[in-house]
């Protein structure tokens, strides 16, 4: 059987939701004829025709506006950002309306607004964000960011079920360099469940998203060490797995929560904030957080690189950790 | 305006005190200065009485709470404005006053080196508290991590009374790491594994307490130790850890001790003083101590500390545990003098009434076993003291006496003195002429009444 690829897995996902339930519609810039930037909804304008594949102007408001009015009405729409840097356009409808919605009025506003982020493949400032801090605050909204092909699918189909909007980030890093074999059956990956992916007792990783894959070079040097990582695959930002977490940091007393965004104001604070409040006793040193300098990501790929985390940053800050 | 009634500071290094019990509860009226509650610190056990008059409005730590000192503990409100104060909401129990000051980190500054310089006090006092280097004016942050280590490894040690500052640290700046703990506590006690045949490897991370485990339902009852008798525990292990206990015993006779003590006790009586054996005990030691002053000192690892003052710990029972006050420059009385200090410290610890300075600054300590029926008792010494007499009781028997005429049998009042010594610093030879001079003062009985 072959395997699949990230972004083979969000296609899926839209795919067999759309087939399984027709409410289901996928609306954004050149998702139709064009297949998505990406190519993330190819052959999906064939097999579900104009009236659920609809290609938009460039407006963010317009998208996530037009998603969130047919929400009420009683439809699942799939709102794509062709890159989430410009969700920002669309940001108010999403948090003013759509996250608000069922608070207000008593009726929840069921999209998803999906499209790629993250850093790692020289598209500037402009093609790299990771959004999810600027959503953390706003209630009313779940965010999931899948780092692997299994939870991409699982997690999109799990969103487009969900009776609440759903920020769905997908890392374009991931797209096309992770490959898995899936199940042939209909699963969901329930949103608010992290994934222990690696098991360890010295050392806690929190992170997601395409910064699994640097936990786990880092945890491998760290095995040459005989130092055990416990990796821990946050997969929702909102809501998040604090039992998972607070189990780990219990086990291992110490932690490091690593992320993509920026430090400063990043989601990692809260979970650091909440490990303080809920698991004090059971720290044998003081929190890490590795995060990306509080810099736009460089187009340069050197600054890139320099900019944002990587091994070597997690390997230093798990040594004075374990010297602690 | 309410009275706030804070968790009084009890010696310059607590910075914490146990509620041990409320003497009055809300609602009471109280006066100015009528004992309010009993609290329980690492140094002293005492009664707090009230800073106002009025009713108590708020009780807000619990019997059993320990909290920091300046944390309100109550509220008094004044005659009349009782009623007031009682619907504000019951606030959270944090301290209204600013907390013991919190020096920010100043790596610059080399504090521990600071310390010799500025410390005035005689050595007697330096020695006396060695189980805490975390004094107040502790500020760089090595000696914090030294001290404080961190949030699991400080509640492992409280789940297990230990003191993270005698272990060995291999963390940073000497910190005691979880690793440390968990293998310190690892390793077999004596006392603990006799008592735990059952204990079996743990699996680290989980951290619980070793030694025997008791749940609630089985046929035993269970409650927390009390502070004075986590501390007991504490200082009695430290010390057989420090010292190397020898214990020698000599057979005094207290005939004429006895005969001086008879004919005075109405006398002193009248003064309002009880007489007993133990001022005569006390003096016969101090004119050992001066013949033998390697008794009166202390040692690290480098020297002998001489202490200039003789001041003497008398152990004194309570019935819920024991105390140790100290009667100070003990070389400067007469009975008369000792007596009355003598009387005075036990019914003041017997009332919880001792001041932290009550309790410290010891350089010999007397044991008195010997009140219960006991022959002798081989004490464990008050560090960082390095000898202790334990006294058994004065009891008739029958004594061979050799005179000129020749040798006859007595009934003399006759007493066994067991001297326990710290065999680094102090060697039998020595101690054994210090009993001897001892018992010969004793018999002689030539004290000046």
């Amino acid at each position: 059987m072959p395997e699949t690829t990230y972004i083979d897995a969000i296609t899926q996902a839209m795919s067999e939701e759309m087939a399984r339930d027709e409410r289901v519609f996928l609306i954004g810039e050149d998702v139709g004829a064009y297949g998505g930037a990406f190519k993330t909804s190819y052959g999906l304008l064939d097999k579900f025709g104009a009236e659920r594949v609809i290609d938009t102007p460039i407006s963010e408001i317009a998208i996530i506006g037009a998603a969130s009015g047919a929400a009420l009405m009683g439809m699942r729409p799939i709102a794509e950002m062709q890159f989430l840097d410009f969700i920002t356009c669309g940001y108010d409808i999403l948090v003013n309306f759509a996250a608000m919605n069922s608070y207000l009025f008593g009726r929840a506003c069921p999209i998803v607004v999906r499209g790629p982020a993250g850093g790692g493949t020289h598209g500037g400032p402009y093609h790299s964000i990771n959004p999810e801090a600027m959503f953390l605050n706003r209630p009313g909204l779940k965010i999931v960011a899948p780092g692997t092909a299994y939870d991409a699918k699982g997690l999109l189909k799990a969103a487009i079920r969900d009776d609440n909007p759903v920020l769905y980030i997908e890392h374009k890093y991931l797209y096309r360099r992770i490959k898995e074999n899936l199940p042939d059956d209909d699963y969901i990956v329930p949103i608010g469940k992290a994934n222990v992916r690696r098991r360890g007792k010295d050392l806690t990783i929190i992170t997601w998203g395409a910064m699994l894959y640097v936990a786990d070079d880092a945890a491998d040097e760290l095995a040459k060490d005989n130092v055990s990582t416990e990796i821990i695959d946050l997969r929702s930002i909102v809501p998040f797995d604090e039992d998972a977490i607070l189990e780990s940091v219990a086990k291992t007393n110490r932690v490091i929560i690593l992320h993509e965004a920026p430090l400063t104001g990043g989601a990692g604070a809260e979970f650091a904030a909440r490990i303080a409040e809920k698991a004090f006793d059971y720290l044998d040193a003081p929190i890490k957080r590795i995060a990306a300098l509080d810099v736009p990501t460089p187009y340069s790929p050197p600054l890139e690189a320099a900019a944002l985390p990587d091994k070597t940053r997690v390997l230093q800050a798990a040594r004075e950790l374990l010297a602690y | 305006m309410a009275t706030d009634v804070v968790m009084p500071q009890m010696g310059e290094s607590i910075a914490e005190g146990t509620v041990s019990r409320w003497l009055k509860k809300v609602g009471d009226k109280v006066e100015r200065d009528e004992p309010l509650l009993e609290i329980s610190t690492d140094k002293v056990d005492a009664e707090i009485p009230s800073p106002a008059a009025g009713t108590v409005t708020e009780i807000l730590a619990k019997e059993g709470d320990t909290v920091p000192v300046n944390a309100v503990v109550a509220r008094i409100a004044a005659e009349g404005e009782a009623a007031a104060a009682a619907p504000a909401a019951a606030p959270a129990p944090a301290p209204t006053k600013p907390e013991p000051a919190k020096p920010e980190p100043e790596p610059a500054k080399p504090a521990a080196q600071e310390k010799p310089a500025a410390q005035e006090k005689p050595a007697a006092e330096a020695a006396a508290a060695p189980q805490e280097p975390a004094e107040a004016e502790v500020t760089s942050l090595d000696e914090r991590r030294r001290t404080k280590s961190s949030p699991l490894v400080r509640k492992i040690a409280k789940e297990n009374n230990v003191d993270i500052s005698q272990l060995q640290g291999t963390g940073v700046s000497g910190r005691v790491t979880k690793t440390d703990i968990l293998e310190f506590l690892q390793q077999p006690k004596p006392a603990a594994a006799a008592a735990a045949p059952a204990a079996q490897p743990r699996d680290r991370a989980t951290a619980q307490p070793r030694g025997p485990q008791f749940a609630a339902g089985e046929n035993v009852r269970i409650e927390p130790l009390s502070v004075m008798r986590k501390r007991i525990a504490q200082h009695m292990i430290e010390s057989k850890h420090t010292s190397a206990h020898v214990t020698t015993v000599f057979e005094v006779d207290f005939t004429n001790v006895d005969k001086l003590r008879r004919r005075h006790k109405d006398d002193y009586a009248q003064r309002g003083v009880k007489l007993t054996y133990l001022p005569f005990i006390v003096q016969a030691v101090i004119t050992g101590l001066r013949e033998f002053p390697v008794l009166n000192a202390s040692m690290d690892e480098n020297s002998i500390v001489y202490h200039r003052e003789m001041n003497i710990g008398i152990a004194v029972a309570l019935d819920w545990g024991l105390i140790v006050p100290v009667l100070k420059q003990a070389d400067e009385l007469n009975i008369l003098g000792i007596a009355r200090a003598v009387n005075d410290l036990g019914d003041r610890a017997r009332a919880k009434k001792l001041t932290p300075d009550d309790v410290q600054g010891g350089t010999f300590t007397i044991t008195n076993p010997g009140i219960f029926g006991s022959l002798f008792g081989t004490p464990i010494i008050n560090q960082p003291q390095v000898a202790i007499l334990g006294v058994g009781g004065v009891k008739k028997r029958p004594v061979v006496v050799e005179t000129d005429e020749g040798d006859f049998i007595a009934i003399r009042s006759m007493c066994y003195l067991a001297l326990t010594f710290d065999h680094r610093l102090v060697d039998g030879a020595v101690a054994d002429q210090f009993m001897a001079r001892l018992k010969e003062t004793i018999e002689d009985g030539q004290f000046t009444m």
